[in-house]
């Protein structure tokens, strides 16, 4: 009332909707029997958070409760109205749904008792149910359950109710937690390159996961640092940014040397676990920074991308490997490469050439298509005796560098000579992006007709677009058969295209940093179609988590985790309007003349 | 200029355009009118190589542009605005006229990735020329920051960019379809002046479908009336206002409901 009064025009947002938290009770508890039926609570049990506290497999349903309260609790304030005081009935709704979420896990242990579902449902076992009930009766574990999403539930709700502070300090704590636990291997590898074993020991239990201590520790650390540092940042940011031109332009310009000095010395610093995952990580930026050109760029939805990878490593193969079936001239690394991009940009060509000329959903099947056809071609016996089929060729050779060899029982050198290359990618770009061509390509991502009609000979640049992705897959492919040092089809399924269309997707379509972002998030942690990740134990529910992050993204952020601005603009175009309308940026000359 | 002879084209059973003819002279300013329907809009999409005719030839400064594609007309220097503004509405107002450069450039992939003085001059030199382009409407572009995106424009700036962006592509022949459309008239009488500036400042011939009959009278040597695909009448405005054909396929109606009727457009 007292917002209401003391601004007359300001409506208040409408109370509690409950029929939405009753939805959103529903979906917590059929995300959570769903979640607990695809076995991620056993399978993931191994991995520990905090020692004796929290596993993997426990947080996997304990997440569910807290999000939905905290999303059924968000309200849209519109433009003109006041977002109402929250009381004690928004942490009743909270807990609601918590108790709804909980309660679906409740009727899903009672069901396991008493049924055996366990032939269509592998999952649907006294395993999931000893879990469930924390190794204790069914009452007492019902019970449990009841009470912790009862108090999720709340504390969701109550993220609302919080001063905002308060709320972004626990994020950040919790968060910090997590990732310090996800980050694990890195973390123990990272230190202990420094020489800093006391410090792992206190903070990791031996055989994973925080020791109670150690989470402490990190919590303490994630609160007190932001007050240090908290404004600190920021100011310096503002100065750095208050700058003229050319000062920010030199400011810029150590900043990124003195990344590239840090980044060209870790892995010197990490161990043999640590580097082959970056390496790992590395191999898929390349490849999506090339899709990222074809696909972010140009707006050409390339589905088979993979093929270009293959190219790249089977090119490298027959070149390098003293064992390649038919033709085996066994050049160095270095000049193999340059035969490589050749062909591979040929290869680029000749696929692209009749693909260009579709268009949308047409384009991407066919693409989807040309993919599958390399990896057959590589697979036929009709071309075994060049490229081997199903044996594929082995005893690849590594790099051969002035200071030693390149190879996959090194994963330190693997790191480095794909850092040079993402480097060389980022550069490529970057530069191409702020160009004639980049512009081309933009426009014909806007509007296709208009561009050709406004002097743009669109075959010629989508075909560019094509030959330039090809290329940098080829890079990706040559390192990837030195440092794995055989090559077989199975390396090149369909589902790689996919993964790294992914990752160009959840990173940030059109941004080199989001691509970055993206395959760091992706294949680091999580794993690539092959390489584990961070999460080793998650591989099994890889694709599952692909796919619901995949779906999230598109519903809530199509934009990616880190947006190209002229993307955003895209996808957001209304609300982008209206702001700039409400900051007075939009010009209405033609209305004032009219009045 | 541009000499066409027998055009004909046909969608299905449907004869959007009928032996048309038709010509251009260097420098001068023609306006092609008829009501709804009457095939203007396919007749430049036809010259700009976006529609195949079924029969008949478009000659332009002594070439045949029959099987160009629609980026090869442009180079050899037809431009055209769209009805329904098609503007890059995500690159910025800059961009746009900078993109249009692309035919009169020629900086590939090796200049960008080496930035070779070649690449850096020229992109300097689009950057200018998008610049100068845009100064020509005054502060009606300038004003705003160049690097805004196309689609804060307010729809009259939208359709001053898109005049911009075909200037930017250094043409001779000038395709504007209803560049007036949506604008108020103090606005148009501002434009009609632009366009009379186009021709004898830039030089350019101007062929320019347009529905505001005041602006026809104010800045056309020529008008064309199409009907049903077809010529039913050509001249300077006097004549052809008073012709009876037209009168009664275009104007036909009761005195003073052409200009509403006109105006319910998309």
């Amino acid at each position: 009332m007292t917002a209401t009064s003391a601004n007359p025009s300001m409506v208040e947002t409408p109370g509690v909707a409950w029929r939405k938290q009753i939805r959103f009770a529903l979906i917590g508890a059929l995300s959570s029997v769903f979640i607990a039926l695809a076995g991620m609570p056993v399978g993931l049990d191994g991995r520990s958070i905090i020692q004796p506290v929290l596993s993997m497999g426990f947080l996997s349903l304990l997440w569910v409760p807290f999000v939905m309260a905290t999303l059924a609790g968000s309200e849209v304030v519109l433009e003109g109205m006041t977002a109402r005081t929250r009381d004690s009935r928004d942490l009743l709704a909270g807990g609601i749904i918590g108790l709804g979420s909980a309660g679906g896990l409740v009727l899903l242990m009672v069901l396991i008792q008493n049924f055996n579902l366990r032939d269509p449902l592998v999952n649907w076992s006294p395993q999931l149910l000893n879990l469930l009930s924390f190794n204790r009766s069914l009452g007492v574990g019902a019970l449990l359950w009841l009470l912790l999403g009862l108090i999720l539930g709340v504390l969701g709700a109550a993220m609302h109710v919080l001063p905002k502070k308060l709320c972004s300090r626990i994020r950040t704590v919790v968060l910090s937690v997590l990732a310090v636990s996800v980050l694990e291997t890195f973390l123990t590898d990272l230190l202990e390159g420094f020489g800093l074993e006391a410090l792992t020991d206190f903070v990791y239990y031996k055989r994973g996961g925080l020791e109670v201590g150690g989470a402490l520790l990190v919590a303490a650390l994630a609160l007190i640092i932001p007050l240090l540092v908290g404004t600190r940042i920021k100011d310096v940011k503002e100065q750095v940014v208050g700058l003229p031109a050319e000062e920010r332009k030199r400011v810029n310009l150590i900043l990124l040397a003195v990344s590239a000095a840090l980044l060209l010395v870790l892995p010197f610093f990490l161990g043999k676990i640590a580097n082959e995952l970056l390496a790992n990580v590395g191999l898929f930026v390349l490849l999506a920074l090339g899709l990222n050109v074809v696909v972010g760029l140009a707006g050409i939805l390339d589905l088979g991308y993979v093929a270009f990878f293959a190219v790249g490593g089977y090119t490298t193969a027959v070149l390098t490997s003293p064992n390649s079936p038919g033709f085996s001239p066994e050049l160095p690394w270095p000049i193999a490469l340059i035969v490589v991009v050749v062909i591979t940009g040929i290869v680029g060509l000749f696929i692209g050439a009749p693909v260009i000329r579709m268009r949308g959903d047409y384009l991407a099947i066919v693409t989807l298509g040309f993919g599958e056809i390399i990896r057959l071609l590589f697979l036929s016996d009709w071309l075994s005796g060049w490229f081997g089929g199903a044996q594929g060729i082995t005893n690849i050779p590594g790099v051969e560098v002035g200071i030693g060899t390149v190879k996959g029982t090194d994963p330190r050198s693997v790191f480095l000579l794909v850092l040079v290359f993402c480097a060389i990618a980022i550069y490529v770009s970057w530069r191409l992006e702020n160009s004639r061509l980049g512009r081309a390509w933009m426009a014909i991502r806007e509007d296709e007709d208009v561009a050709e009609a406004m002097g743009v000979n669109t075959t010629n640049t989508k075909l560019m677009a094509f030959v330039v992705g090809a290329v940098l897959a080829s890079f990706s492919g040559a390192i990837f058969s030195a440092k794995v040092g055989s090559i077989f089809p199975t390396s090149f399924l369909m589902l790689v295209s996919i993964i790294i269309l992914v990752v160009v997707i959840v990173g940030g379509m059109g941004n080199i940093a989001g691509v970055i972002v993206g395959a760091l998030v992706l294949i680091g942690v999580l794993g690539g179609p092959k390489q584990p990740g961070l999460l080793q134990e998650f591989s099994q529910f890889k694709l599952l988590i692909y796919g619901a992050l995949l779906v999230w993204m598109m519903l809530k952020r199509p934009e990616g985790l880190v947006p190209n601005v002229r993307r955003t603009r895209e996808l957001h175009q209304e609300e982008f309007l209206q702001d700039a309308w409400l900051k007075g940026e939009i010009d209405t000359d033609d209305q004032e003349d009219l009045q | 200029m541009l000499q066409i002879t027998d055009l004909s084209v046909t969608f299905g059973g449907l004869h959007a355009l009928k032996n048309l003819q038709f010509k251009v002279d260097e420098g001068e300013i023609v306006s092609v009118i008829g009501p709804n329907g009457a095939g203007k809009t396919t007749f430049f999409n036809m010259i700009s190589g976006m529609v195949t005719p079924t029969a008949g030839d478009i000659v332009f400064e002594g070439e045949s542009l029959l099987g160009l594609d629609p980026s090869q007309v442009t180079e050899r220097g037809i431009a055209r605005t769209f009805q329904n503004v098609r503007l890059f509405a995500n690159m910025t107002i800059l961009e746009n006229v900078m993109v249009a450069q692309h035919c009169r450039t020629d900086q590939r992939v090796f200049g960008a990735l080496f930035q070779t003085r070649a690449f850096k001059s020229e992109e300097d030199a689009i950057r200018n020329y998008g610049e100068e382009v845009l100064s020509f409407f005054g502060s009606r572009l300038v004003g705003y920051r160049l690097d805004q995106p196309a689609s804060v424009l307010s729809y009259a700036n939208r359709r001053r960019l898109e005049i911009a962006r075909a200037m930017a592509t250094r043409p001779r022949l000038l395709l504007l379809d209803e560049p007036v459309a949506g604008m108020n008239p103090r606005e148009s009488a501002e434009l009609t002046e632009l366009i009379g500036r186009l021709r004898s400042e830039w030089g350019f011939t101007i062929v320019m479908i347009e529905h505001d009959m005041s602006v026809v009278r104010d800045v056309s040597d020529r008008v064309v009336v199409l009907d049903h695909g077809e010529t039913i009448a050509q001249g300077p405005y006097s004549h052809v206002a008073n012709d009876p054909k037209v009168i009664e396929a275009y104007l036909g109606r009761p005195v003073g409901s052409e200009q509403t009727d006109e105006e319910v457009r998309p």
